[in-house]
């Protein structure tokens, strides 16, 4: 017996919740066009998957009824929006002037190889991913480090790095985003 | 000179200065009042523009004259207040944003009323989260309070301001590449003109001011245009902050007259060059601006002065300090990749020119250099930026400054670090000998040379100690 045809195609999951979206829409009025919601939607997206997946880009295209293209255009401008999950939290090691000249790089590297990881990777365990930054206007800071939940180390030198490493993979300190 | 006294740090140490009550105990929001219900837009415009408030966002341009490029028949105005800060080893915008966020507030409120507009984008650079919840938090309150919303202080002047995140380009500080990205764009610069006031964002007549430019209008409201006068050197008024970071004991944040020296500022303020050593060189306002060698820091650091060292200008004024064990070349790398990394790539010689410095620097830095590609790089600076008229915008001269000012005021240092850092790896092939010396090569016999290696491995590789037998 022939197997029977799917009555209709497999729907696709939507990435975009719907709570989401009302809050992406909530900004139209505060600009004169829709795609000015583009940065404040692919940052909404970023903060609830911790990616912004291909699809992700379609949903916002649709709700602010611009192309795919144009959202992907701008999102692959900015180094900020990775397209598969980075790590809970997101730590920045500055390598510009002011830390680079008190061991910024050297930093970086000592960071890195901690973990076992290159600069813009992920833990294994999915706890924490490393990036080098250019000035992150922490400078009096220098040799600073920035976590994307808002905490700022500094001047940090290698057992400041470990220790570092070590409170951020307990976790983040900032709510969750509730969406 | 009359003892100086703070004005944009003023509330920085009293407790709970972030807060509107404690803000308003302070006489917050009254330079606001005045000028919303005893002043007319133009009044307001003419004491800012009486006073030569200079842009502190880099190119210092008279704040008051900008806000008179607004065609007079405009219907609307849009504000954009640029939070990027991302000038290496820049901060004092942070501290504004987190230590006296009403002050800002009330800043953005004169200024969109001098220049009736009724809508401001505060953009800021994502990496000053703890700044966005900061702000977040004091609009929330203002709004409250009525000084934001629907016809405050019953003038029937309305004024939304709105927040929006950056992620992390640099380029969208320049104040076009700004405009394109709030826009949902990449965040291209423009070519100008038409410059913002004229066809901003959006299209429409739009005001682009750094933050500490507008926190100094509150207080220009309230003392007058003499007393900002009467504070700095002449054409540079006004109090500044200045950062200063990199080699010293103390990285800070101060707030001073204009025109205070380089030299100043690391042994009053910044409690000396670190480990007791001596200043081979400093920045003088953000790695754009150049550099000044350690006989330049008695330059005062204004808008003015630093053109005679060579210097691109007074910039953000954020000076990094540069110890003398430091070499020249390993700030010359950062610079380079910095403005490489930058670039946004929309102008061949600047995204071509930052690349090709890049790889010129790391390769001297190497031990690849040769001593005629200090000349190579100057010629190619010489001809980068809007200054000679090859690009759109400015990050391409910022790119260029710290390459000039290298080699002119370090010159004998770099030759001698690429003479004595010569690593033989580094050196030319024979091939590429052959080639400069215009010797025939027979590039077939090379390239299958290289492709399939025909002679079998050396007898003593097979059966070299160790290795498992096939
Ligand atoms: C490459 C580049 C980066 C810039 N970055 C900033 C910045 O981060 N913050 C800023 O206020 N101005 C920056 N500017 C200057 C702005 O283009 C603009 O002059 C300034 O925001 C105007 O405000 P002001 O007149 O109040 O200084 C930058 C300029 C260039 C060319
Ligand atoms: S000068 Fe450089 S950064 Fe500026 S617009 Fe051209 S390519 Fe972009
Ligand atoms: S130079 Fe590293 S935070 Fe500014």
């Amino acid at each position: 017996m022939p197997a029977e045809a799917p009555s209709r195609p497999p729907q696709k999951i939507a990435i975009l919740t719907e709570p989401l979206k009302e809050k992406i829409c909530a900004l139209f009025p505060r600009y004169p066009s829709k795609r000015a919601v583009t940065l404040p939607a692919l940052h909404m997206v970023h903060e609830h998957l911790r990616c912004v997946p291909i699809q992700a880009m379609a949903e916002i295209a649709e709700l602010l009824e611009i192309s795919p293209a144009e959202v992907h255009d701008t999102m692959s401008f900015y180094g900020f929006f990775p397209q598969a999950p980075i790590g809970d939290v997101r730590v920045w090691v500055c390598r510009s002037i002011s830390c680079m000249l008190r061991g910024g790089d050297e930093l970086l590297e000592h960071a890195c190889k901690r973990l076992s990881i290159h600069p813009g990777e992920t833990t294994p365990d999915g706890k924490i991913t490393v990036e080098f930054a250019e000035c992150l206007g922490i400078c009096d800071h220098a040799p600073a480090a920035l976590a994307d939940d808002g905490r700022v180390y500094g001047p940090l030198d290698e057992a400041g790095v470990d220790a570092m490493l070590d409170e951020l993979k307990k976790g983040r300190k900032d709510e969750a985003p509730h969406i | 000179m009359a003892t100086f006294e703070p004005v944009l740090t003023r509330n920085w140490n009293v407790p709970d200065a972030r807060t509107l009550k404690v803000y308003e105990s302070r006489g917050g929001y009254q330079s606001a009042r005045k000028a919303l219900t005893t002043m007319d837009p133009d009044a307001v415009v003419n004491v800012v523009k009486d006073s030569e408030l200079r842009g502190r966002g880099g190119a210092g341009f008279p704040c008051g004259l900008k806000w008179t490029f607004l065609p007079k028949d405009r219907k609307e105005t849009l504000m954009c207040v640029n939070g990027d800060e991302s000038e290496p080893a820049t901060f004092n915008n942070r501290y504004l944003l987190e230590r006296d966020p009403h002050m800002f507030l009330e800043g953005i409120l004169i200024s969109c009323f001098a220049t009736r507009a009724s809508t401001a984008y505060v953009y800021l650079r994502f990496e000053y989260i703890n700044a966005y919840k900061i702000m977040e938090q004091a609009i929330e309150e203002a709004r409250a309070a009525g000084h934001l919303g629907k016809n405050i202080y019953g003038t029937g002047f309305n004024l939304d301001v709105w927040l929006h995140r950056g992620a992390g380009a640099y380029i969208c500080g320049e104040e076009t590449g700004l405009i394109e990205s709030l826009e949902g764009k990449r965040g291209w610069p423009r070519i100008k003109p038409p410059f913002p006031a004229i066809e901003g964002a959006f299209r429409k007549p739009t005001v682009v001011n750094n933050i500490e430019t507008l926190c100094c209008v509150p207080h220009i409201i309230e003392r007058g245009a003499n007393w900002f006068k009467s504070i700095g050197t002449p054409k540079s008024y006004g109090p500044k902050l200045y950062t200063v970071s990199g080699h010293v004991e103390k990285q800070v944040c101060v707030e001073l007259p204009l025109g205070v020296t380089t030299r100043q500022l690391i042994d009053d303020h910044a409690g000396g060059v670190w480990k007791g050593r001596k200043a081979k060189a400093a920045v003088p306002g953000g790695i754009s601006m150049g550099l000044l060698s350690a006989d330049e820091l008695d330059v005062p650091l204004d808008f003015e002065s630093l053109r005679k060292p060579g210097c691109l200008g007074l910039g953000t004024a954020a000076v990094t300090v540069i110890d003398d064990h430091t070499p020249i070349i390993d700030y010359l790398v950062n610079t380079a990749r910095f403005f490489a990394h930058e670039s946004c790539g929309q102008c061949t010689p600047c995204r071509e020119g930052t690349g090709w410095m890049n790889k010129t620097i790391h390769r001297i830095k190497n031990g690849g250099g040769r001593i005629e590609d200090l000349d190579v790089m100057l010629h190619l600076a010489n001809n980068l930026g809007i200054i000679p008229g090859t690009t759109i915008c400015g990050l391409a001269d910022g790119a260029a400054w710290p390459i000039k000012n290298a080699v002119a005021k370090f010159r004998g240092e770099l030759e001698e670090y690429i003479r004595t850092h010569q690593t033989p790896g580094a050196g030319p092939t024979p091939l590429q000998l052959d080639i400069a010396a215009g010797r025939k090569v027979d590039l077939v016999t090379i390239g299958n040379a290289i492709a399939a290696p025909t002679a079998p491995p050396p007898a003593a590789a097979l059966h070299s100690p160790g290795r498992p037998s096939a």
